[in-house]
């Protein structure tokens, strides 16, 4: 028998409400703590209770953490969608089915292999309690995987275990469910299967956690001590996480006090407007939205660009347009977040890819808006945000210090003669300002959403009006040196492929894939928008870029044109904005028929 | 419309407090609004109450948002900062200063449409949070920088300039205060100093949410025959209530005032809050009383004025919210980040 090793898809189908996700996220952790690397993901309804659900893991030995396309192993335990599931199995792949009833003639496929277990029935005998037979189903089920993959049994009653500390009668049952799959796994079954898991070292020193929770941790750690959110799919997480964090590691050691302020407020706009209140008096402030949010925000991002405040929007982009898909994950708030509100008005964006760089751009992003003095918006996304992702550990420096940017404190306004809260003094763009109650006398200013003039009094002069905007553009430049630079791998080819957050998860297995077929690209993972000189110097050097994007218009490219006045024929959009994650099938195949149609010349043809 | 420098030259026999400074010290620049606005009789009340309680000038945190009323923070209080924010949206930005700086007196300043229209919502919910401010509404009935458009508090069956009638039920702020839990709520006229002046002082003492809607009649667009909101139509229906005078402790600023039953309400700071009840039958503490009365005398066709509620332990947001006594924006790293140490431990929980 050939054995395969760490190298599937599995897919769980289940009900939501079901309790199935404890059952599933274990199996997931299970091979994590195995050092086999995964990646989950959780495509859900907008519903709580009684529709279908699916769990996805990647098992990639090689480290491959964006979704593959096919589907070697299901778990089908949602009658209603047993006739997707089952046609969605791969060829040579596995059915896993509850046989209680068994399954319709018209169902069967010869090419997918069957694995019936009689969990309902098998349920019955064990425990009297409906709702425990309903819920010891999925801890079955995983038994019963144990056995069929051969994960290290230990492992998992180990995070049983752990899972139950301190409710102990809970721990008993689930073991007993554990090995009644198991053994009818062991006992009726062929198991294990040639499809196998193995101990590996190719985990490291990772760790699995979803991006909204490193996001809030992030904060916590930035310095953030104002947090105002509405709840809204995917965002949600962001600010319970920050709150979670910040009541074990924000609170004052004598008087048991909270050293920050969380409040769930009537709405986005609230919620950003107690954020430029905040941080316009001086605190860190962020607050966690997705794109309808984000339409709802664009007045105050207006306001708080022109009048110079500081500001961090996490943006966890969902299918959009209007409520769209509420649960399925896209790129496609970037123009509307980089031009929000009307008038001539643009803000940075920061594109994470990571947990890691979710809470590395947590700070970063603090520190960007009280340098900058604007909003920075920072480009998640549900895919990131809300599944457990593989991820470099967190490191924080404890020699760096937060970045507060330029505020005159009570000496300096002392010791200065004119004080202008709109005067370039630096030449960069980026004026002094002072904070609210600072000095006696000097220093005060108004801050306003019209025209002023330098010493920000009003004024509807048309040369201060423009001084004015010419000096933001200025700060415009200013800030293209200081985002967070792309990631360039730059050999010298003729083309290259571009992408940014999300879409980096699929595309070494993307690039891998084109390598097989003579397809050699530089590559730019942008971090950033403006685009600094790095990306402007890759988008002129290539003849050719693939611009790899989850949205339907092309975003990221509309930017690069826009900004960059890149020609657009030399931008080749590769796009998915179906709602589940871009795969690297996906990349492989648009790319490939793109030298194919158009004949451009491949590795072996040009070394020939 | 330019900005004008106010010439400091003071008169050499101005009243000194006890910060040594006089009232030219607390006012702002020259009013761009309308000679006559009641807004401007409003400002200089806010600049004599600061200067009478002897505020430090540069301590407040003035936020608005946009119409005639969200203009005026400019025109008091010149060294302390202010916000013109945006249509309706005041209250969300002051929590956000509330939250980052608690010792900062804030003092919201909002008109009708901004707060009983357009931001009707955050109104609200500023008010049930119980943010540590005074909230001043200059309630003049009408939208004046667009030229005279009915407002949500104009009275139904009143007129406007040129003659057509309000059709639609007045929101009543007051009311709603009362309602959703402001611990201090007081209406006033703005041509009537005498009780103004001590409303705001008691405001500006008030730990907590206090709400004061002060008629402010539009010269230019509500002042005509058929307007509930003219100065001669409130002269004329205003049923006088309750007047709030602080009396503080130190006695140069003692002020005896009017005639008439009084009630004595230690305040948090060590001031005392005297209610001069004007009727006999009124409680000042009795929330849901002050409702009904204000709800009655309206439909009566009076306007109450007067303090009308005020809670003697009343609590605010921050203490509900269990924050630090020191202001959030002066916390420092060392305060803030639980640094490298603990992240260890951190990453070993998601493994």
């Amino acid at each position: 028998m050939q054995v395969k090793y760490n190298d599937f898809v599995i897919r769980f189908a289940n009900v939501n409400g079901s309790g199935s996700a404890s059952a599933n996220g274990m199996f997931a952790k299970a091979l994590f703590r195995m050092g086999i690397p995964v990646a989950t993901r959780n495509i859900f309804p907008s519903n709580i209770q009684g529709l279908p659900t699916w769990f996805e893991v990647r098992v990639s030995e090689q480290g491959y953490l964006g979704r593959r396309e096919g589907v070697d192993i299901m778990v089908a335990m949602n009658a209603e969608t047993l006739v997707e599931d089952v046609a969605s199995v791969s060829p040579g792949g596995y059915l896993l089915y509850d046989n209680s009833k068994p399954l319709a003639k018209t169902l069967r496929r010869d090419d997918v292999n069957e694995i019936g277990i009689p969990i309902a029935t098998m349920m019955l005998p064990e425990f009297a309690d409906p709702k425990q037979r309903s819920l010891f189903k999925n801890i079955t089920y995983l038994g019963a995987l144990a056995g069929l993959l051969n994960i290290e049994f230990d492992v998992i009653t180990g995070m049983v275990a752990t899972q139950y500390k301190g409710k102990d009668a809970l721990i008993a049952p689930n073991i007993h469910a554990l090995e009644l799959g198991r053994n009818y796994a062991l006992q009726y079954l062929q198991a294990p299967l040639p499809l196998q898991v193995r101990r590996s070292d190719a985990v490291g020193d990772r760790i699995m956690m979803d991006g909204n929770d490193a996001a809030g941790l992030g904060a916590v750690y930035g310095g953030a001590t104002v947090c105002a959110w509405y709840p809204i799919t995917p965002s949600t997480s962001v600010a319970e996480s920050f709150e979670n964090h910040a009541n074990r590691l924000r609170v004052d050691e004598t008087s048991g006090k909270k050293k920050f302020a969380i409040i769930q407020v009537e709405d986005e706009l609230a919620a950003i407007g107690v954020v430029i209140g905040a941080a316009w008096n001086g605190a860190r402030a962020f607050t966690a939205t997705s794109g309808p949010g984000i339409s709802l925000m664009s007045e105050f991002l207006g306001l708080a660009y022109f009048a110079e405040i500081p500001a961090v929007v996490w943006d966890i982009q969902r299918s959009g347009p209007s409520t769209g898909m509420p649960t399925r994950t896209q790129q496609g708030d970037l123009i509307g977040a980089a031009y929000a509100s009307h008038g001539d008005t643009k803000h940075p964006l920061l594109f994470p890819a990571t947990p890691k760089e979710c809470f590395d751009f947590a700070t970063a992003a603090l520190d960007l808006a009280d340098r900058a003095q604007t909003p920075i918006l920072v480009m998640s996304d549900l895919e990131l945000g809300m599944n457990d992702n593989l991820s470099e550990p967190l490191q924080w420096d404890d020699a760096v210090r937060y970045d507060r940017g330029k505020v005159l404190d009570s000496e300096a306004l002392e010791n200065s003669e004119v004080f202008g809260r709109y005067l370039d003094v630096d030449g960069d763009g980026i004026g002094y300002r002072t904070l609210p109650g600072t000095h006696p006398d000097k220093g005060a200013f108004f801050t306003r959403g019209t025209s002023r003039d330098e010493f920000a009094a009003y004024t509807e002069s048309p040369e201060a009006y423009e001084r004015n905007m010419q000096r933001l553009e200025l700060k415009w430049q200013t800030i293209r040196g200081l985002v967070p630079a792309a990631e360039i791998d730059d050999q010298k080819r003729r083309v290259g492929v571009l992408f940014f957050g999300t879409t980096a998860l699929p595309m070494p297995e993307a690039l891998d894939l084109l390598h097989a077929d003579g397809i050699a690209l530089d590559s730019c993972r942008v971090r950033a928008f403006p685009f600094g000189a790095e990306v402007e110097a890759f988008v002129q050097e290539h003849d050719l870029i693939f611009v790899v994007e989850q949205n339907r218009d092309a975003q990221m490219r509309t930017l690069l044109i826009n900004e960059l006045q890149t020609a657009p024929a030399k931008l080749v959009p590769v796009l998915y904005y179906a709602g589940l994650s871009i795969s690297a099938d996906t990349i492989h195949q648009q790319i490939n028929e793109y030298f194919t149609a158009n004949k451009l010349s491949r590795i072996s043809e040009v070394q020939s | 419309m330019t900005f004008v420098a106010k010439p400091k030259v003071h008169h050499p026999n101005l009243p000194l407090n006890e910060l040594g400074l006089t009232r030219r010290d607390y006012e702002g620049s020259v009013s761009t609004l309308c000679a006559g606005c009641g807004h401007d009789s409003v400002s200089a009340a806010i600049v004599q109450a600061c200067a009478e309680l002897s505020l430090p000038p540069h301590r407040f945190a003035k936020v608005s948002g946009i119409g005639c009323s969200s203009k005026t923070p400019s025109y008091f209080l010149n060294k302390s900062h202010g916000f013109n924010s945006v249509h309706g949206r005041m209250p969300s930005v002051m929590t956000g200063a509330n939250l980052a700086n608690r010792e900062l007196l804030g003092i919201g300043v909002s008109g009708d449409g901004d707060s009983a229209s357009i931001g009707l919502g955050q109104f609200a919910h500023i008010v049930r949070r119980r943010i540590n401010m005074l909230y001043l509404v200059d309630n003049n009935g009408t939208y004046g920088l667009t030229k005279g458009q009915f407002s949500a508090t104009n009275d139904k069956g009143s007129t406007s300039k040129k003659g057509a009638p309000n059709l639609y039920e007045p929101i009543d702020l007051v009311s709603m205060a009362l309602q959703i839990g402001a611990t201090f709520v007081a209406r006033s006229f703005s041509g009537d100093k005498t009780q103004l002046v001590p409303l705001i002082k008691a405001a500006l003492k008030h730990k907590g949410m206090a709400f004061i809607d002060v008629i402010s009649p539009c010269v230019a667009f509500n002042n005509h025959n058929g307007s509930t909101k003219s100065y001669e139509f409130v002269r004329e229906h205003t049923q006088e209530l309750v007047n709030a005078d602080l009396i503080m402790t130190h006695p140069e600023v003692t002020v005896d005032y009017a005639e008439g039953s009084r009630e004595d309400v230690s305040m948090p700071d060590g001031s005392t809050l005297r209610l001069h009840k004007l009727d006999a039958d009124y409680d000042a503490h009795d929330r849901v009383g002050a409702l009904n009365y204000v709800q009655r005398s309206q439909e009566q066709g009076e306007v109450v004025t007067g303090l009308l509620y005020v809670d003697p332990d009343p609590v605010e947001c921050h203490d509900i919210m269990d924050t630090v006594d020191q202001p959030l924006n002066e916390l420092n790293e060392a305060q803030l980040c639980p640094g490298s140490a603990a992240l260890a431990d951190i990453n070993a929980s998601y493994r």
